[in-house]
């Protein structure tokens, strides 16, 4: 069993030093900002519908129009905004659950680790994208409800994209539940453990002051692959149909509008191919991103 | 070797059980229901449907019935192909499904592991780089991007191969590639980690001073063991790719299973839900059961212990 490794101190200046990280992280940012920043300077609405339909890349339109003559390049930064929201934060809906079912039954053991332990198992035995859309089906009424009565009902246009999150993050914890599990058990027989144990501080105390700074460092690297699988799973979802809502577009509903429009008698490859590409290279910096950090930890 | 077998068969029909009581609990408790249409339909008649269904009456006695029944392999009929059973719906599609995954599967472990020895005996060279890069681009790229790119190229532009439909053997070649691509990405990474880490074992020393030619020594010695994180992935893989897939079966036109994991849930149909995650359920722990026997094959200091 390797040596459970922190966030220490130099970690960043190593992960600069990789020409593939810096790259990675200036991809992500730029992705980032014009994401949240370039559709203040653009005249064309996502949703506004026009007469120039199937346009192809030009001056007016840099990316092309698609089949209700919509401009492409701000369809494609609101599915960038849209994926990358549902990545992130699913992905951070996931750390927390799955860091505290790792946590509890590495530290409680006993009868509590094996049912934790063994509720994983069955989740992992079902398709994983049964579960993601039975989980939205579920948690719909209950947010629809709740979305109505919250500041007056403002926020139900976005209830779709809430249920994806929700969903997602419920069902992608597995992994990150084992591995964190895992090491806490090799943690846990530690001295400075037991010191603190002898000590009598309390578990809450030790889980949070002495065991989750240990973890960091597994936690994040995990973390930084979650993000694209998330992402990859909601634009999956959206493809079939099931994620986010027109006029709302994602990666996912664009790759699926741009995949049915390609024929044989008229290719509208823009459709297709500006979309993939943004999502494409975001989770290829993402997964190079996180490869570089599990090397610098372990340096 | 006999107790181990015995405990694990027991353990995965516990499993087994849980995970087709979470399905059915799961799918009866989503809003909706197998008959709920835009149109209601008149109380009476849906009573008699549910009726007919074993769909009336209490949950829990809809489940213990339903259980009894699977028990007695009886997989009830679907409520959306009407008077069809999920047994003769599973039969029909299985077999194509089946086929292409098993294609799929096996150009995912050659060329993932070839890929992955290339790597990692040329660690820290160009072809390295290249081979890592092309495994990160394969994960990167989704299978319904990466399906219609490649009819797009090779069935329109090209007019190589048909565009979709199940007609003859190379309509599967396109459907398998798309499926095989991010399963090659992660068997390769897997594959260079884990032989990188190997290379550096004393008994690759030894087998060099036996006099062994390098080839044997990376290929035959430092592989086999290299392997276990790659077969313990492969179990999964396998179930998973042999099951269908609803993203290739929708691109290519294909009469597979995969897309009833999604159409089932989306019409409420209990019943072949039920069948299909039964199916993907056994073949899963077949796999990982058989996984670990190839384990003690591969590293004989490994003993099956449950």
């Amino acid at each position: 069993m390797k040596q459970p490794i922190s966030l220490r101190p130099g970690l960043l200046s190593r992960l600069f030093r990789k020409p593939t990280a810096l790259a990675s992280l200036s991809l992500l940012l730029a992705v980032l900002v014009a994401a949240v920043f370039l559709p203040i300077f653009l005249s064309h609405d996502p949703h506004l519908t026009s007469l120039q339909t199937f346009r192809p890349p030009g001056a007016e339109h840099p990316f092309g129009t698609d089949l209700n003559g919509r401009d492409l390049l701000a369809r494609t930064l609101e599915g960038a905004r849209i994926s990358l929201l549902v990545g992130f934060t699913g992905a951070a809906v996931s750390l927390l659950i799955g860091t505290s079912v790792g946590l509890l039954a590495g530290y409680a053991g006993g009868r509590l680790d094996a049912l934790l332990m063994r509720l994983v198992d069955v989740l992992y035995a079902v398709p994983r994208l049964i579960l993601i859309i039975l989980a939205g089906f579920l948690i719909d009424p209950w947010l629809q409800r709740n979305l109505a009565s919250f500041q007056g009902g403002r926020w139900v246009g976005y209830s779709k994209i809430a249920i994806l999150i929700l969903a997602l993050g419920c069902i992608e914890w597995l992994t990150m539940a084992r591995i964190v599990r895992g090491q806490v058990l090799t943690l846990k027989t530690l001295p400075f453990v037991e010191a603190a144990r002898v000590l009598g501080q309390s578990p809450v105390r030790i889980l949070l002051r002495h065991l989750l700074p240990n973890l960091s460092g597994v936690i994040v690297v995990y973390l930084t692959l979650t993000v694209p699988a998330v992402i990859l799973d909601e634009s999956f979802l959206s493809f079939l149909g099931m994620g986010v809502q027109a006029p709302q577009a994602s990666w996912g509903t664009l790759l699926s509008d741009g995949a049915t429009a390609l024929n044989p008698v008229q290719s509208h490859w823009w459709l297709l191919l500006f979309p993939a590409t943004a999502m494409s290279l975001t989770l290829l910096a993402l997964n190079f991103l996180g490869d570089a950090l599990r090397d610098s930890l372990a340096e | 070797m006999l107790s181990f077998l015995l405990r694990r068969l027991a353990s995965m029909a516990g499993v087994l059980f849980c995970v087709l009581s979470l399905t059915f609990f799961l799918i009866r408790l989503a809003p909706g229901g197998p008959f709920t249409r835009e149109r209601k339909l008149p109380p009476a008649i849906e009573q008699q449907l549910l009726a007919k269904y074993h769909l009336d009456g209490s949950l829990g006695q809809q489940y213990v019935e339903y259980l009894s029944d699977v028990l007695k392999g009886d997989l009830r009929l679907s409520t959306k192909y009407r008077d069809r059973s999920v047994r003769d719906l599973l039969a029909q599609s299985l077999p194509l499904s089946a086929l292409l995954g098993s294609a799929a599967f096996l150009l995912a472990t050659t060329l993932g592991v070839w890929l992955g020895s290339i790597a990692a005996i040329r660690h820290g060279t160009v072809s390295d780089s290249a081979a890592m890069l092309l495994a990160l681009l394969l994960i990167s790229i989704p299978t319904f991007v990466a399906g219609p790119l490649l009819v797009l190229v090779f069935s329109l532009h090209l007019g190589l191969l048909p565009v979709g439909g199940w007609t003859s053997a190379s309509s599967l070649l396109l459907p398998a590639i798309t499926l095989a691509g991010p399963a090659i990405a992660s068997i390769a990474r897997l594959t260079r980690t884990s032989l990188l880490e190997t290379l550096q074992a004393p008994f690759l020393r030894t087998a060099r001073a036996k006099g062994l030619s390098e080839n044997r020594v990376v290929y035959v010695h430092a592989l086999k063991t290299a392997l276990l994180p790659v077969v313990s992935y492969l179990g999964p893989l396998a179930a998973q790719l042999l099951t269908g897939s609803i993203v290739v079966e929708t691109i290519f036109n294909l009469p597979g299973t995969g897309s009833f994991f999604v159409n089932a849930i989306l019409n409420r149909d209990v019943f072949l839900l039920g069948g299909v995650v039964l199916v993907y359920c056994v073949l899963l722990m077949g796999m990982n059961l058989l996984v670990d026997f190839l384990y003690t094959w591969l590293d004989p200091r490994i003993r099956l212990e449950a």
